[in-house]
């Protein structure tokens, strides 16, 4: 039990996958100009990056390494995570026509969030087995989810501020993000790894 | 270009220096950020993770670009993706194969240049619609533009958070690195100060176009 809490904390808090791993940039530049995207955002990443998570697991662990086809693993886990999001998207749209609203637009750009490969990838890396996949994939779209609703609203604090000329739009957002980035560094050393 | 003369527009040297300068993908249009500033904290990491890049996207536009009348437009994406994940495989071997260093460094960052999205975007938005010379040449700016990138980030920060270039020390012992450079936030401080200064220059430019033109119609 108490490795299991340790791996939540880990990926949420003290590894971030987006300001200490660097996963998952884009979505965080792309869709953090405003609030209430970026909680839709973070809603559909935590579903298709956990569930893709035990997917890309089951696979390479029943299909791949018996088969003895991991040099195909690359190839296997972006077209799982396709098939995927593909697969929410058309569940959703069937079943609950207002989730679908509020996600749906979300849905094709998690395809190239390299958040959700990189979990896939770092699973096989450290050796996950089931229940750790399936936390360490649901951690990491906590934290990411965390930290672009956080983004997201210092961001909107700042489009109202009076900025200097050269600093304004994307300069300024790396900045912030890099200050954040320190302020998350402070939990290092929480969870000995 | 004797098939279709009225459709399409000539190679120029512009196809190239595009994606170097003008639409550079990480200074200009922030895509491929995650590996942009992941695995720049050394500079040979960075030029590793470039020339990479660079790889798989000129080869992958060039098998889009020659595909691009049988792929169905349904399935382009996945086709897309399955192209450049198969390249990206080649990559992945031959790093391992040539410098064992270079491919711990990188890690999963390798294996993670299926999902940059600078790739994908260049098959979707050009390889799928131009002649497969001028696919190579703009994926070739394009890949050009990312490694010069992920230099200027590399350099800086290796210089101010090591006191190093490609290894080599720079300064005398009385340097005290500035740690925080090749560590998490000095990759987004650095990309931010770049930012800047581009903006800053771009400004500048601006101020003095118009300064001229008022000095012309004051004049004139």
């Amino acid at each position: 039990m108490k490795e299991y809490a340790l791996i939540l904390i880990s990926t949420v808090l003290v590894n971030n996958f987006v300001l200490v791993k660097f996963l998952g940039l884009c979505p965080f530049m792309g869709v953090s100009r405003k609030l209430e995207t970026a909680v839709g955002m973070g809603l559909a990443t935590t579903f298709v990056l956990t569930l893709s998570s035990v997917c890309s697991f089951l696979i390479n662990e029943y299909l791949l390494i018996p088969l003895d086809l991991t040099f195909l693993r690359t190839i296997a886990f972006i077209l799982v995570i396709a098939v995927v999001v593909q697969f929410t998207e058309v569940v959703l749209h069937k079943t609950s026509p207002v989730l679908y609203q509020v996600l749906g637009i979300f849905l094709p750009l998690i395809t190239t969030n390299c958040a959700v490969l990189g979990v896939a990838l770092l699973n096989v890396q450290e050796q996950h087995g089931f229940v750790e996949s399936a936390l360490y994939g649901f951690g990491a779209a906590s934290g990411f989810s965390l930290v672009l609703v956080l983004f997201a609203a210092v961001r909107e604090r700042v489009t109202v501020s009076d900025v200097p000329e050269p600093f304004q739009g994307n300069a300024i957002a790396l900045i912030t993000a890099g200050l954040m980035s320190m302020a998350f560094m402070g939990f290092a050393g929480l969870v000995a790894s | 270009m004797a098939d279709l003369p009225h459709k399409t527009t000539p190679i120029t040297l512009d196809t190239f220096l595009r994606g170097l300068w003008k639409e550079n993908p990480v200074f200009v249009m922030l895509l491929g950020l995650c590996p942009a500033l992941a695995v720049t904290n050394t500079t040979f990491n960075a030029l590793g993770m470039g020339l990479a890049t660079l790889f798989v996207l000129v080869c992958s536009s060039a098998l889009v670009s020659l595909l691009r009348d049988y792929i169905p437009k349904q399935v382009r994406i996945a086709s897309y993706i399955v192209i450049i994940a198969t390249f990206v495989t080649i990559v992945d071997y031959g790093i391992h194969a040539i410098s064992l260093e270079l491919y711990n460094a990188l890690g999963a960052f390798i294996q993670l240049i299926v999902a940059n999205c600078v790739i994908l975007g260049r098959a979707e938005s050009y390889a799928s619609k131009n002649r497969v010379t001028k696919s190579i040449i703009n994926a070739a700016g394009m890949g050009f533009g990312f490694t010069f990138a992920l230099l200027c980030l590399g350099s800086v920060r290796e210089i101010l958070g090591s006191g190093t270039l490609l290894g080599y020390p720079l300064f005398g012992e009385s340097f005290q690195p500035w740690v925080v450079m090749v560590l998490p936030p000095g990759g987004f401080f650095v990309i931010g100060t770049w930012l800047l200064l581009f903006a800053w220059l771009k400004e500048r430019k601006q101020r003095k176009i118009t300064r001229q033109e008022e000095a012309a119609r004051a004049t004139g």
